[in-house]
């Protein structure tokens, strides 16, 4: 097991992230944060918190469950844990940010997109990860990145953990791969 | 591995399948207070509903339940399919075999139906009541409802089932799964509409409605099916109402916070009075809403998307 980001890489970098995104689209003022479940939700609070701070304002925030939206239902595991997605807010036409703690595949956010896209139609989808993975299968990028990890093996897994002292990245050998070695 | 596959009976549910359709249902409620309410989870499945029994909310919650998934439902009624120009259940299940369905949701006047279906077919059978067997997913419905009224730990619970046991797959379907969940369960109704035996399956049996209220959490009051009563029951349907009617009286027996649930169609001054069925403390519209939820988690978790575990 190795660190990616340890706690202070993880509090700076989305301290930064949370400027850009500030800086953008003309501000946080119609914001609404929507975790992906389960593993965005850690990212997605982190970073609503450091924008609660330094805009010094109530930033809205969601989640979203893409068990039914996934496109391998077939292979799957066998007994799904479905949870209910949480979007309490009108999105339409306002500024949604996208947030999970990895970026691999893409095909996470590809379903994450479709279920958004039954709740309304936003201004603007945006996404931000902790860590970018290479292994895109889909043509989606995220526009907001606190690591970009190159070099990561098929048989390795990226794990976000919260510690005590805030969230981390670490790299995990796996026994069974979660995307066959020809993707790597 | 009919038990897995099929979903038959709550008799032959596994606990841990029941727990998953419940848990599952609680998501697939979300979905159905969107502005949209459809997600793509079966897109490219088939469902057919192959109804030999009238039924309205069944099969209209069943219908929407599959919608809401994105499946393909085709509706076949008894009146104007081949059973009614003289085609045996048997023709008629491997006719639509043939068309490769995913998931056959039946309800049928014979009890054993689904299983026998079952038996014949590749796809995954649902049990929407056959005759006087089981309805398992009014009682996974009954039991969600419960759980969003009650919380999840059913052993605290007692559950008062009262009206026409005997002719009720209902009842029976409940009786499975409440005691499965760890519930208490009291039957009550005249001598005549209890199966002999009925206390077997664990639970308590009153002959009159005031005793089995006393005390409890849940009122679940039954149809009288007048279609399948011959007159040798019940004397009359207003000495019926006046004994084993549930009124305001009555119903001040359970405990203050006790709900009232009724699987509809209701006959109002019969079974049940018209001011408890507008009362506050009836969740017969929760049930319906119940209905679609839980029964998009059925056919998710039963449409073959997903491998058997072993």
């Amino acid at each position: 097991m190795r660190t990616l980001l340890d706690a202070a890489d993880t509090a700076s970098g989305i301290a930064q992230m949370a400027r850009q995104i500030a800086g953008r689209h003309g501000g946080t003022a119609d914001l609404i944060l929507i975790g992906v479940r389960r593993g965005g939700i850690p990212v997605m609070q982190a970073l609503a918190q450091q924008l609660e701070r330094s805009e010094q304002r109530h930033i809205k925030t969601g989640s979203v469950d893409i068990t039914l939206y996934r496109d391998d239902v077939a292979t799957a595991l066998p007994n799904p844990r479905m949870g209910a997605s949480e979007i309490p807010y009108d999105i339409n036409g306002k500024r949604v940010l996208l947030v999970d703690d990895v970026a691999h595949t893409r095909r996470t956010t590809r379903a994450a997109l479709d279920a958004i896209l039954d709740y309304g139609r936003p201004r603007v989808i945006e996404f931000a990860v902790l860590i970018d993975r290479d292994g895109g299968e889909l043509p989606i990028q995220p526009d907001y990145r606190v690591l970009q990890a190159t070099n990561i093996a098929f048989n390795e897994r990226i794990d976000v953990i919260t510690t005590p002292a805030g969230l981390s990245a670490v790299v995990q050998l796996v026994s069974s791969p979660s995307i066959p070695p020809h993707y790597a | 591995m009919t038990a897995e596959r099929h979903l038959l009976s709550t008799a032959t549910l596994p606990l841990d399948r029941a727990l998953q359709i419940l848990d599952g249902a609680q998501a697939f409620l979300e979905v159905g207070q969107r502005p949209v309410k459809k997600v793509p989870a079966l897109r490219g499945k088939t469902i057919i509903n192959l109804f030999f029994e009238s039924s309205t909310r069944t099969r209209t919650s069943f219908e929407l339940a599959g919608k809401r998934l994105s499946a393909d439902v085709v509706n076949v009624s008894a009146s104007g399919s081949s059973t009614s120009k003289g085609e045996t259940l048997k023709d008629t299940v491997a006719t639509l075999d043939a068309m490769h369905p995913d998931v056959v949701v039946v309800r049928h006047a014979s009890s054993g139906a689904a299983q026998y279906l079952a038996n014949r077919t590749e796809a995954a059978i649902v049990n929407a009541g056959d005759g006087t067997h089981e309805h398992p997913t009014q009682a996974l419905l009954d039991a969600f409802t419960i759980r969003r009224h009650k919380g999840l730990d059913f052993k605290k619970l007692t559950v008062a089932i009262c009206g026409d046991i005997l002719h009720s797959r209902v009842a029976r379907s409940n009786i499975h799964l409440l005691t499965k969940l760890g519930a208490k369960v009291r039957l009550s109704a005249p001598r005549t509409l209890l199966p002999i035996g009925i206390e077997e399956l664990g639970c308590q049996v009153y002959d009159r409605l005031e005793p089995a209220l006393e005390g409890v959490d849940v009122v679940m009051m039954l149809r009288i099916q007048r279609e399948r009563l011959g007159g040798t029951y019940l004397p009359t349907l207003r000495e019926y109402a006046r004994e084993f009617g549930l009124n305001q009286v009555r119903l001040n027996l359970a405990k203050p916070d006790a709900i009232v649930m009724h699987p509809g169609p209701m006959n109002r001054g019969v079974e049940i009075a018209d001011d408890v069925v507008e009362g506050e403390r009836s969740v017969v519209l929760d049930q319906v809403e119940a209905g679609v939820a839980v029964r998009m988690s059925v056919l998710y978790l039963y449409s073959g998307t997903l491998p058997q575990a072993d």
